[in-house]
């Protein structure tokens, strides 16, 4: 399973699933990281985490823990 | 189906406005919209300044609502809190669902909300509107930041968004007014129809009450199935409506962040931001604190010379006018302080500095939202207190606020000030460091250390809790807006004077009726000054005589045992006691204590001298530059702030917590104060 935090920093992908069930998993999917939504990964911050991906026009940052349970399909 | 029912209400609005002119029931408006989508200027632009904040009953939650007038009649406009989702996974989400469900006492079910959306981000804004739309609730859209949308060619067709979603869309721009006749016209005309829009994306089988809609949110598969339909609807809405661009390109926000959030410089710029932010606030913020220092010393002055004698003039001029003072001083400081915070937030500044942060503030168990927090708190511990609101999990919450008075705040200052100007001024560090100014930040890094300490150990036992998410919005930089950061500071500084100023008003009255009575007759303290030597050794007998047979020098007598390892002598007893209260009452509490009486001498030395003059009831010195080091050790730790147990119980809603954070801070604070005490009279100093 391709996730989230392999991509290279400025790649574009589409996310393909949210994995777990939890309120996290909501959070990030209420924001807008449902199936089908492309992405690109924007930078990680300084010691690496979180990381920022821009999705539908606007910024959104998250930790390497939570892009963990986003499964992707590099475009 | 959607076409329809606009159609038939654009011919029930004409009866409508009638019926607006007779009506005499004020219209409840709520306002709704994420985060940065500009609900703030909009709530300014509608309802000026008149507007209140408050905290709803029980929780942190700011409430904060006005009165819109609009085309004639007065509407209670409410502002929800920022929001993304009404699923109710945080406090804020809750509170706002259960004033757009009528649930919450004293606010009618609205009757209309205003829904703000960004334009610039319209698919995540235009989500949380199709779950005001699956209430059942008549919404209207406030499109904002259309000008930035177009500029970037991102043309919104507000007749085809409006009649795929089966509500009223109007473009506004808050900052120039542009707009806000036609929402004006909108919202009136929904309030008097009776048309529901549907919400066409969810199946047929949870279409019905909200109620039933919502209780299917318990079953996680559903729920994201509704997420995802809700998507799915607004794509196919976003895809009609709006002039297709790339929105994944680089924006000028991403431009600004290769600097601000850089994985070398953005660390070094977050350092120089806040250098300079608390530069200023200790620069600027001195003169008007002098100026307001020195005027409520001449009031109570003109007070004491022009009332005749008595207790009343003594309450007046030594309680109630000193006491005043005592508050307005800080008010510079933190209206400084919150002048920054809302152009560092309105910026989009703020939600970067957290992402810097974040990883460093994990390391403590903490979220990088608690940075913020903790920053205020450095002003005054209260406002940072208040904002740990954003923070969502509540454990995390809880140890925030267990930690932010370790934050050096505005009210310690004086204290350092004090002792650095008595013991430790004119002195240099290799020629040209300033020792004061290394003890100040010796003693800022003091408090933050423990504070790391403390979260650490909280949260892995007591409040253990698996690191807090941090799913964050990065918002586009904004200018901010003038009004709204003068607006914000002027309410914040409201919210200080009246929650703490009354705290503080009222201890000081109380510690001056302590320190006041009982009296001590003329004749006792001839008597006493005759028979004792040590009162003859005091810089003036009769107010040491009266002091010390006051209730405060009993209370501080016994204490003295506890704190004489610490090197603290009665009179320093009184004053640890009085700053309790409040930790500034420390200085006005040594200046009574060490008062010559303005009576007797015309030369009364000034504090500083008073202090390092002061003498032990033996004779020897009270004060050694080991007993101020001491004290400071003590002030950094210590819980002396009434105003903030006051905050800590209202926002913990617990008892316990509150007077745990009282005692281990004390506590923490004793040790402390007695390991620098001992320790370094073994080394010699003192």
């Amino acid at each position: 399973m391709q996730t989230l935090t392999k991509l290279p920093i400025g790649s574009r992908a589409k996310v393909i699933a949210v994995h777990g069930n939890n309120a996290i998993t909501k959070r990030l999917m209420e924001m807008g990281v449902v199936p089908g939504v492309t992405f690109r990964v924007v930078k990680s911050a300084p010691f690496g985490d979180p990381l920022e991906i821009k999705l539908r026009g606007y910024s959104l940052a998250m930790r390497i823990s939570e892009a963990d349970a986003i499964e992707v399909e590099s475009e | 189906m959607a076409i329809a029912s606009v159609k038939s209400k654009d011919i029930r609005s004409v009866k409508a406005d009638v019926r607006v002119k007779t009506a005499k029931n004020d219209l409840t408006v709520a306002l709704a919209g994420n985060p940065n989508a500009g609900k703030t200027t909009l709530f300014n632009q509608l309802t000026g300044l008149r507007q209140k904040v408050a905290n709803y009953p029980g929780v942190t939650v700011e409430r904060k609502e006005g009165t819109w007038n609009a085309a004639g009649e007065v509407i209670r406009l409410i502002d929800l809190p920022g929001l993304y989702s009404l699923d109710a996974t945080s406090l804020d989400e809750q509170i706002a669902r259960d004033i757009l469900t009528g649930n919450i006492y004293d606010i009618p079910k609205p009757d209309v909300v205003v829904a703000v959306v960004d334009a610039t981000n319209l698919e995540r804004n235009l989500y949380l509107v199709t779950q005001l739309i699956e209430f059942r609730l008549p919404v209207v859209v406030a499109l904002t930041m259309v000008d930035v949308a177009e500029k970037r060619s991102l043309g919104v067709n507000v007749k085809i968004l409006s009649r795929m979603l089966g509500i009223p869309v109007v473009k506004v721009t808050a900052a120039s007014g542009a707009g806000i006749d036609e929402l004006e016209a909108a919202v009136l005309r929904t309030a008097r129809s009776t048309d529901r829009p549907k919400a066409s994306w969810l199946s047929e089988t949870i279409q019905g009450s909200e109620e039933e809609i919502h209780l299917s949110l318990t079953d996680d598969a559903s729920a994201n199935k509704q997420i995802f339909a809700r998507y799915g609807f607004i794509s196919e809405v976003y895809q009609r409506s709006v002039t297709p661009i790339d929105t994944l390109e680089r924006g000028y926000s991403e431009k600004i962040d290769g600097i601000l959030t850089h994985k070398f410089f953005g660390l070094l710029i977050l350092i120089g931001i806040l250098l300079i932010v608390f530069q200023s606030i200790f620069s600027w913020a001195s003169l008007p604190m002098d100026l307001l220092d020195a005027g409520f010393g001449s009031l109570a002055e003109l007070a004491k010379s022009s009332l005749p004698e008595g207790i009343l003039t003594d309450l007046i001029a030594d309680g109630i006018i000193a006491g005043v003072g005592g508050v307005l001083v800080f008010l510079p400081q933190i209206l400084l302080l919150f002048l920054f915070l809302s152009i560092l937030e309105d910026t989009g500044y703020m939600a970067r500095a957290a992402f810097l942060l974040d990883r460093l503030m994990r390391g403590v168990g903490l979220h990088g939202k608690a940075f913020v927090p903790l920053l205020s708190s450095f002003a005054c511990a209260i406002p940072g207190i208040m904002a740990t609101r954003t923070i969502e999990n509540p454990k995390d919450r809880l140890a925030t606020i267990m930690i932010a008075p370790f934050m050096s705040c505005s009210a310690r200052l004086p204290v350092y000030t004090l002792m650095i100007a008595a013991f430790f001024s004119g002195q240099y560090i290799f020629g040209f460091l300033s020792l004061g100014a290394v003890l100040i930040l010796a003693m800022y890094m003091l408090g933050i250390v423990m504070a790391v300490i403390v979260a650490f150990i909280l949260k892995r036992t007591i409040l253990k809790s698996p690191p807090p998410p941090f799913v964050m919005e990065l918002p586009p930089y904004r200018v901010p807006n003038f009004k709204t950061v003068l607006l914000n500071m002027f309410t914040r500084a409201g919210i200080f004077i009246k929650r703490a100023g009354t705290v503080i008003l009222a201890i000081s009255i109380l510690l001056w009726a302590l320190a006041y009575f009982p009296r001590t007759s003329a004749e006792d303290i001839s008597n006493i000054q005759s028979s004792t030597a040590a009162a003859a050794a005091e810089g003036s007998p009769d107010e040491g005589i009266q002091l010390r047979n006051s209730f405060a020098g009993q209370l501080g007598h016994l204490i003295e045992p506890v704190i004489e390892p610490l090197g603290f002598d009665w009179k320093i007893g009184v004053a640890l006691i009085a700053s309790f209260a409040a930790r500034e009452v420390l200085v006005s509490t040594l200046s009574i204590i060490y008062n010559t009486g303005a009576d007797s001498t015309e030369e009364s030395p000034s504090l500083i001298n008073a202090v390092r003059d002061a003498k032990k009831d033996d004779g020897s010195k009270a004060w050694t530059p080991l007993t101020a080091l001491t004290l400071m050790v003590f002030f950094v730790l210590a819980m002396q702030c009434m105003s903030t147990v006051a905050v800590v119980r209202r926002e913990t809603n617990s008892w316990s917590w509150t007077i745990f954070m009282v005692g281990y801070m004390t506590g923490l604070a004793y040790l402390a104060a007695l390991l620098t005490y001992q320790v370094g009279k073994y080394l010699g100093f003192g």
